[in-house]
């Protein structure tokens, strides 16, 4: 469906991509991810035909970008970094002339309708783009990213300045694409990249830092595991024994739980499992073992790290702290969100959604930078 | 293309400029249909279309400066450059639809004739002449206001420059006469709007005057196509 070769591009001397490769196939849904700056919105500007690159190709669909624009352009909806949106327009007069644009051959007022409904911005049809908030102005560019229907869908950071119920609506319209439409997706929430994506292109300094499968990439990143273990017996002895097992790089004291009760951190390399030699050695030694849990890696820790190879350490640790804090507030955040959601839920009916209109966002602040 | 000529119409409609425009323009031609022809009871509309030409010179600038530039600030260029449109159409539906808008003002100049032909038989081929050539002369401004708007992002900045270039076209008949009969002379004699419009004036619509108007409409809506096509580029 999408075939990027050796994408080079540079502006004025410097190099914001260089030699960005990858192919994907009908009805995936793909998560670009990168820190600020990495390159993700040049990649997706490319693709689209927005910029050229200054060196390689992209065909989509077998029409190469380049040589035959204008049918390659046809199998693509685009949502850039900042939506396209004629503020002096009403919503349905820009959909309208969106579709005409596009010379979309479906049936018009059907078609537009549809797509109201799927973005949710039906009740604001007949208003001017102006007096929308931002939650609603991000929806109507989601919006005319899908008049068409077309093949490729490509979002930058869709969900930006959207409430919490709307970003799980997206989210879930995201979802829904999958089979029928394939869709390049970027965000620096990554939460959001490992709940909608499940394969990730990750892109750091303009290059493809890693490409697979969500969970190979975490995998593939984590070389070393780590367990955690509650352990009743004398906390010198426990460590004895449990440095002694096979395999094992680290054992840590982390926390005391309750009386005579300690929490241990072991590490060792993901190659090896050592759960049941824990669970033997402790049996063994007459230590009762009361609880044991894998601990995840998440893809916050493999981002870090695929990140923080590629750059020099003082960007890195500038860089990627940066966008650690940025995603975990992101995280935080939306979970609480999303609760707040399902008990705003019960009473949604009495509130309506004309909340969101011309008034304070009610989005939870993630701001984007500029990259 | 007509996607984009029937967006910006309402464009300048969902404004204030385009009724600015329009209210400008049928003031001062109500203003000079009055001085003209009205009150000395002068059946001639010379005065009228005279008078427009400095008119349109000063107002075409307000026109043109959005026409590019907002797309450029409020990143719209962006759905319109990744649409499957090329980049003529766009310059084209864009250019013609401002040619719409000064056309619904100029017409006016029409009206004041009909009114004239209701109490004498107003001298048309003089009108039609003039008519014409208004409508070159402001093609041609258009054009080039297009053409700077594409530069910049910034509607002021697209709005003097294409003042600036407006008065130089307007002086450019004096400069020529600082360069005694020297090939520069020529070359800003022959680049004079006045001395290619001078013509239309008289109700002649000479073929080598009405092809200078319209080359200048082609050479510049053709830059501004390339200024899209070159940004991809940079």
């Amino acid at each position: 469906m999408v075939e990027v070769k050796n994408l080079v591009k540079r502006y004025n001397g410097k190099t914001a991509i260089d030699g960005v490769s990858f192919n994907i196939s009908e009805g995936e849904i793909v998560g670009l991810l990168g820190p600020n700056g990495a390159g993700k919105s040049t990649t997706m500007n490319i693709i689209t035909g927005y910029i050229i690159a200054t060196q390689g190709f992209v065909r989509i669909n077998g029409f190469d970008i380049l040589k035959n624009p204008l049918k390659a352009k046809a199998q693509i909806g685009y949502l850039p970094e900042q939506p396209p949106l004629y503020l002096d327009m009403t919503v349905g007069g820009y959909l309208n002339f969106i579709y005409d644009l596009k010379k979309v051959k479906l049936k018009k007022s059907e078609h537009i309708s549809e797509i109201c409904e799927k973005t949710e911005i039906t009740d604001v049809y007949d208003r001017p783009i102006k007096k929308l908030s931002k939650g609603y102005k991000q929806r109507v560019g989601i919006a005319q990213a899908l008049i068409g229907y077309p093949p490729l869908i490509i979002l930058d950071e869709p969900t930006v300045g959207l409430d919490p119920k709307q970003l799980v609506s997206v989210r879930n319209l995201i979802k829904s694409l999958a089979g029928e439409h394939t869709v390049i997706f970027s965000s620096h929430i990554l939460h959001e990249i490992q709940e909608v994506c499940d394969r990730i292109i990750v892109i750091n300094d303009g290059k493809v830092a890693a490409d697979n499968n969500k969970n190979d990439i975490i995998e593939s990143a984590s070389a070393n595991r780590s367990i955690v273990v509650h352990i009743e017996g004398d906390k010198d002895k426990v460590l004895d024994v449990l440095r002694g097992i096979e395999n094992v790089i680290d054992v840590e004291n982390t926390a005391d739980i309750e009386k005579n009760v300690s929490e241990y951190v072991m590490s060792y390399e993901s190659s090896h499992d050592i759960r049941k030699a824990v669970f033997k050695e402790l049996a063994a030694n007459n230590f009762p073992l009361v609880k044991l849990e894998l601990s995840d890696v998440s893809l916050e820790e493999t981002f870090l790290k695929l990140t923080e190879e590629k750059s020099t350490p003082q960007e890195a640790s500038q860089e990627t702290a940066g966008d650690w804090a940025e995603s975990e507030s992101h995280e935080t955040k939306e979970d609480s969100a999303e609760a707040q959601v399902q008990e705003a839920g019960q009473d949604e009916s009495q509130n309506g959604e004309r909340d969101d209109l011309e008034g304070e966002d009610t989005q939870n602040g993630n701001d984007k930078e500029q990259e | 293309m007509f996607a984009i000529f029937k967006r910006e119409i309402s464009a300048y409609f969902n404004s204030i400029i385009g009724y600015i425009f329009i209210a400008v323009i049928y003031f001062f031609g109500g203003l000079f249909f009055w001085a003209t022809s009205l009150f000395p009871q002068n059946a001639e509309l010379s005065g009228v279309f005279d008078n427009m030409t400095m008119i349109v010179q000063f107002i075409i600038p307000i026109l043109t400066m959005r026409i590019i530039s907002e797309d450029l600030k409020l990143k719209t260029d962006q759905a319109l450059l990744t649409a499957p449109i090329s980049t003529a159409s766009i310059a084209l539906g864009k250019y013609f639809s401002t040619v719409f808008v000064y056309l619904m003002g100029i017409c006016v100049t029409l009206f004041y004739a009909a009114t004239i032909s209701f109490f004498t038989v107003p001298d048309w081929v003089v009108i039609i002449g003039n008519f014409v050539g208004l409508l070159l002369l402001g093609m041609a401004l258009i054009s080039i206001g297009m053409f700077i708007s594409s530069l910049t992002d910034s509607q002021i900045v697209a709005a003097v420059a294409t003042y600036a270039i407006s008065l130089f076209i307007v002086l450019m008949d004096g400069i020529s006469g600082f360069f005694n009969k020297s090939f520069v002379s020529k070359i800003f004699s022959y680049l004079s709007f006045s001395g290619h419009y001078k013509n239309f004036t008289l109700g002649i619509l000479d073929w080598s005057d009405m092809t200078f108007f319209i080359s200048i409409c082609v050479i510049f809506v053709c830059l501004t196509a390339y200024v899209l096509e070159k940004r991809k580029w940079s």
